[in-house]
């Protein structure tokens, strides 16, 4: 398999604060991988790492076979990577359709997602298009985030703690649509603080903790406990 | 008859009032910016018409036109070069380097030109008017620049509510960092703002040059008009800035007739009198 995504002893500041040691992290071509830990391991740090929020060394990150850990957040985006961040934030003075609009701004390709199928994947969109996100329920704004990130058409969609704060029926929905995604040639990271539901979901994952990957591999070569030590230390 | 006069020639007055507004309340609309230097702005786009028409004797119309490309990129590229690397969290810096182009462009123009007091010249338009109704006269020029008022704020409305770039600008406008996980390069984004701000100041200066003195010292008294049109509206609403150019306009008028010397202190009563019962303004935009 060809590697699409990669970090290479990824460091990341916040300020003097540093939030990854070391990183290295690899995404194939149609692979779904999870990253795993608890709050505060870094999983998050990594997400913005990828996409540009955070500015890293210039061969730090891979994407595509470029170098683009100093590139920036919009440029990145334009190659291909989407983010659907924490906490949804849509955009609140857009309206449901406007949101979903806004995420075809920088999009480097038209298909397969567009404003009709992404209605298909979520009818409820439809139904609301000309509403106000801030009146909708978590899990249509859930909906719309992605939505949004799928716009753009993105080779690699990242995906922050989706199921945060979300009914478990609406999580396992969201959850369903992964396969949906992948199958129109997208690859899939997974930030999830739920790593039972994660490594059911994906190809591969790995377990950050304290900002260093204490664990990575396969969901079937690993017992429980080994993630279970990967996660809270020994 | 007087009554309804005095509130037309108002409301046309605050059209003028709008104009010089519109650029302000885009820019702060936008990137929460506020440019102290926006009515020296408006002055140095007089000027470039002024010279445009005189010294290479082109017709105001076409003026105007070269005014308004040459303003918009100067405010693209001031945006890119300056404010951009002074925008962030803290308010003082931007608020600052505006107050400090204020002076510089005062200056600049006081050596350019002098202290003199200049008009555009339009003709025979200047002084032409209809007659509404009998004892009912309006100038075709303040009539025009109301219609004008008018029409840019639907274009801006367009812009900002039916294209993909008007949806760009609410979105940076509503979350800068998230906009830019939309492949939107903000920076650019807040350069157009204060280009399109600028070309606005142009239209602004041409129906204030013919209709009154400009010189380059009263671009401080335009800003305080355009600021009560803006907080009167509300801010973050382009109608809403309409609304208060009209307010002030006809706060004006009105105290004007009841003694000349009321006609300026009127409209500040009004602005007061606004920000007492309505502290957010008549029409605030939906959002805090």
């Amino acid at each position: 398999m060809t590697t699409l995504l990669a970090t290479h002893a990824l460091d990341a500041f916040y300020g003097d604060f540093q939030a990854l040691f070391g990183v290295d992290f690899e995404l194939a071509q149609g692979e779904a991988v999870a990253v795993v830990g608890a709050n505060g391991a870094g999983k998050s740090t990594l997400l913005k790492s990828l996409v540009g929020l955070l500015r890293n060394r210039h061969d730090a990150i891979h994407f595509l076979d470029h170098d683009i850990g100093d590139r920036p957040a919009p440029e990145i985006v334009r190659m291909g990577l989407a983010l659907v961040p924490e906490g949804r934030q849509l955009f609140a003075s857009l309206s449901v359709e406007e949101n979903l609009l806004v995420g075809a701004y920088g999009a480097a390709r038209r298909e397969p997602w567009a404003l009709d199928t992404v209605y298909e994947l979520f009818p409820v969109l439809r139904e609301r298009r000309r509403g106000n996100v801030a009146d909708m329920s978590g899990g249509q704004q859930q909906m719309v985030a992605i939505g949004r990130a799928l716009m753009s058409n993105p080779r690699v969609l990242l995906c922050d703690e989706i199921s945060l704060g979300l009914a478990p029926v609406i999580v396992e929905d969201i959850y369903r649509l992964i396969p949906r995604i992948r199958a129109g040639g997208t690859s899939v990271v997974i930030v999830e603080q739920d790593v039972a539901r994660a490594l059911r979901t994906v190809d591969r994952f790995y377990c950050l903790q304290e900002g260093r990957v204490t664990l990575a591999g396969r969901p079937a070569d690993v017992s429980f406990d080994d993630v279970r030590k990967a996660y809270f230390g020994a | 008859m007087a009554v309804i006069d005095t509130l037309v020639q108002g409301a046309l007055l605050g059209g003028v009032y709008a104009l010089f507004a519109l650029g302000l309340s885009l820019i702060f609309g936008v990137m929460r910016l506020v440019n102290l230097a926006h009515g020296d702005f408006i002055v140095l786009a007089a000027f470039i018409v002024l010279v445009g028409a005189t010294s290479f004797g082109l017709s105001l119309p076409v003026a105007t036109l070269i005014a308004v490309v040459a303003m918009f990129c100067l405010g693209f590229a001031l945006q890119r070069l300056v404010l951009e690397a002074v925008l962030g969290e803290d308010i003082m810096p931007p608020l600052l380097i505006t107050f400090g182009l204020s002076i510089v462009i005062q200056n600049g123009l006081l050596l350019g030109f002098g202290a003199d007091s200049r008009r555009l010249d339009a003709g025979a338009f200047e002084t032409r008017s209809l007659e509404v109704v009998q004892g009912l006269n309006v100038g075709l020029a303040p009539l025009l620049a109301l219609i004008v008022a008018i029409a840019v704020i639907l274009l801006l409305q367009l812009l900002f509510y039916r294209t993909a770039l008007g949806r760009a600008f609410r979105a940076t406008s509503d979350n800068p960092e998230i906009a830019q996980l939309m492949g939107i390069d903000h920076r650019n984004i807040y350069a157009v703002a204060v280009g399109i701000s600028l070309a606005v100041s142009v239209i602004a200066a041409v129906a204030f040059g013919i209709r009154a003195n400009f010189d380059p010292a009263i671009g401080p008294a335009r800003l305080l008009y355009a600021f009560e049109a803006v907080i009167i509206g509300g801010l973050g609403s382009l109608w809403g800035t309409l609304a208060g150019g009209m307010v002030l306009g006809i706060a004006q008028t009105v105290g004007a007739r009841i003694d000349p010397e009321w006609q300026i202190l009127a409209g500040h009563l009004a602005f007061l009198l606004v920000l007492f019962l309505q502290p957010r303004g008549l029409f605030p935009a939906r959002r805090a």
